[in-house]
């Protein structure tokens, strides 16, 4: 039996105040929250184990490269890569995906095509569009349904022999919708594009198998699944990742410097240029220690659980209208009410202490095709509870009246 | 005419009567809803006032040495804010503005009562309302 009184202990912010108020934190899209296990891993570091990795022949070097690399093994296990060397460790998914653009941007060339979709955020979009300027390869966009899942049919006209490459997330952070990401990836390779996938919404709601999933790349931010910001993974598979030129030069991510010419180091180091954050690495294995200790499956099924009580909660409050209705969704709930501002209920039901998001969700893309200036967001994780939902429509009631 | 010191006190007291948030929200939804429609024409993309989360169109014109602002917003909130600036500053010398310190804000609880994200917007209000005064002071 899951206890989430249990799991909210962990959590040392989730009793804080907010405006004299008990914080019911919704916005676990943003960022979530981090345990006390990750808190004392990333101070325990400073206090007892503080050194740069991978250079010295000191103890505490060897130690902090130990615990450095142990995240590495973790995460391999935890999505299912074939080789530790594959996982490289990134500032976040946003680094990560930039990464891979500016590696593809020599390898592309005019008449390529990069296939992304409506509902990717901003960090999916605009590297692209970089490396597009730089490659002169051409982006073609999958477009959406009115309940905010993909138009296969569109993805499968749109695919032909100039795609070198399609990035899709796997959640949207806007509309919940999980994608069918296992038939894009399949349909891709069949015509010899690779694919990345922004795994930012889903690496601590899913269950993850590289492997199995068989992508080319994968991407996630650590601070979106308990762990520290800062620290991202970027997954790819080793006979890409040799492929693609460096991201940065530097310490670390060479084999040997002279003037006439330099030689870069193996994988992973290869993308690692520069001290990385070490104390970030290490206690994101806290984090996934956190996640691997309650089961993935577990965690989508009680957040699935509270997805259907927000839904059929908030539905009961006249002129709701919900945006992504897909099928296979993620516990996010993107919503506005008739004739009021996102905005002005956000700020509503801050005072009351719900943190909820407003805004165009770095997705402007999918606010346009709606035609609305952005969404009110619930945005759930493993310790929030019925009760909290409770507080938070009755927060949005109140806006409600206050505002019409 | 009241000076901006003047308008300002009288804001601070009308807020002192305020017992919690609530009230001080309402006041300024109240605000929002009654502020005078600009003109449909000025609603355009170069009157948007940037560091707002929601859309607030802000236009000044200056007659008999006097600046008139007149503004909306798609967010009720933002145009109640729009409008307490509006009360205080609109119908005075673009002088008297540019240089005009508006204390109210801090007195109110009006920076601290607001998130962040909606004190930027105030902020950039400001601004923008001093920009238009030194315009046309020159
Ligand atoms: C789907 C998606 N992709 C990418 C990002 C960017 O992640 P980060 O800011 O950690 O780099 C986010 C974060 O909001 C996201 O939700």
């Amino acid at each position: 039996m899951l206890d989430i009184s249990k799991i909210r202990k962990q959590f040392p912010i989730l009793s804080r105040k907010v405006n004299g108020q008990d914080l019911v934190y919704f916005d676990n899209g943003a960022t979530t929250q981090k345990p006390q296990a990750v808190i004392d891993s990333e101070s325990n570091y400073y206090q007892n184990e503080n050194s740069n990795v991978h250079r010295g022949v000191h103890f505490l070097s060897g130690l902090a490269t130990d615990k450095f690399e142990e995240t590495r093994n973790t995460i391999q296990a935890f999505i299912g890569a074939k080789h530790s060397h594959e996982i490289i460790f990134t500032k976040g998914t946003t680094d990560s995906i930039n990464l891979v653009a500016n590696g593809f941007r020599t390898l592309f060339k005019k008449g390529d095509e990069i296939i992304i979709t409506e509902l990717e955020h901003h960090s999916n979009i605009v590297p692209w569009q970089m490396c597009c300027e730089q490659s002169e390869a051409t982006l073609k966009v999958i477009p959406l349904l009115d309940n905010g899942e993909l138009d296969m049919n569109e993805f499968n006209n749109l695919l032909s022999e100039s795609t070198k490459l399609v990035a899709v997330s796997h959640i949207s952070n806007a509309l919940g919708t999980i994608n069918d990401i296992e038939e894009i990836i399949e349909k891709s390779h069949k015509i010899g594009a690779k694919v990345l996938i922004d795994g930012a919404q889903a690496a601590s709601h899913v269950s993850i198998n590289m492997q199995e999933l068989n992508a080319d790349f994968y991407c996630f931010s650590s601070h979106k699944m308990f762990g520290p910001t800062g620290v991202g993974v970027l997954y790819g598979k080793e006979e890409i990742l040799n492929e693609l030129s460096p991201y940065q030069g530097g310490g670390e991510m060479i084999k040997e410097v002279s003037f006439s010419g330099t030689t870069y180091a193996e994988l992973p180091h290869k993308f690692e240029a520069g001290t990385p954050n070490i104390a970030g690495v290490i206690a994101f294995k806290s984090a996934i220690d956190f996640i691997t200790n309650l089961g993935v499956e577990t965690i989508a099924k009680y957040e699935d659980e509270l997805l259907q009580y927000v839904t059929s909660e908030i539905l009961k409050i006249e002129g709701v209208k919900i945006y992504g209705t897909a099928k296979n969704k993620s516990a996010i709930l993107s919503f506005n009410i008739e004739g009021l501002h996102p905005y002005d209920i956000g700020m509503i039901v801050d005072k009351m202490g719900i943190a909820i998001r407003t805004g165009h969700h770095c997705a402007q893309p999918i606010m346009e095709k709606f035609n609305i200036p952005g969404t009110a967001r619930i945005s759930l994780a493993i310790y929030n509870t019925k009760e909290e939902i409770d507080l938070c429509i009755n927060a949005i009631k109140k806006a409600k009246l206050m505002l019409s | 005419m009241s000076t901006i010191q003047e308008i300002q006190k009288e804001i601070i007291e009308d807020f002192a009567m305020f017992d919690d948030w609530i009230q001080k929200y309402e006041y300024l939804i109240d605000l929002g809803k009654e502020l005078s429609p600009i003109d449909e024409k000025y609603k355009t993309e170069d009157n948007l006032i940037r560091g707002c989360q929601s859309r607030v169109w802000l236009h000044a014109e200056h007659t008999d040495g006097k600046i008139i602002y007149t503004a909306d917003s798609d967010a009720i909130m933002s145009k109640g804010i729009v409008a307490i600036l509006i009360n205080v500053l609109s119908g005075q010398a673009p002088s008297e503005i540019a240089t005009a310190k508006l204390d109210f804000i801090n007195k109110i609880g009006l920076k601290e009562q607001l998130s962040p994200t909606r004190a930027n917007g105030l902020v950039s209000m400001i601004k923008q309302m001093k920009l238009y005064a030194l315009a046309f002071n020159n």
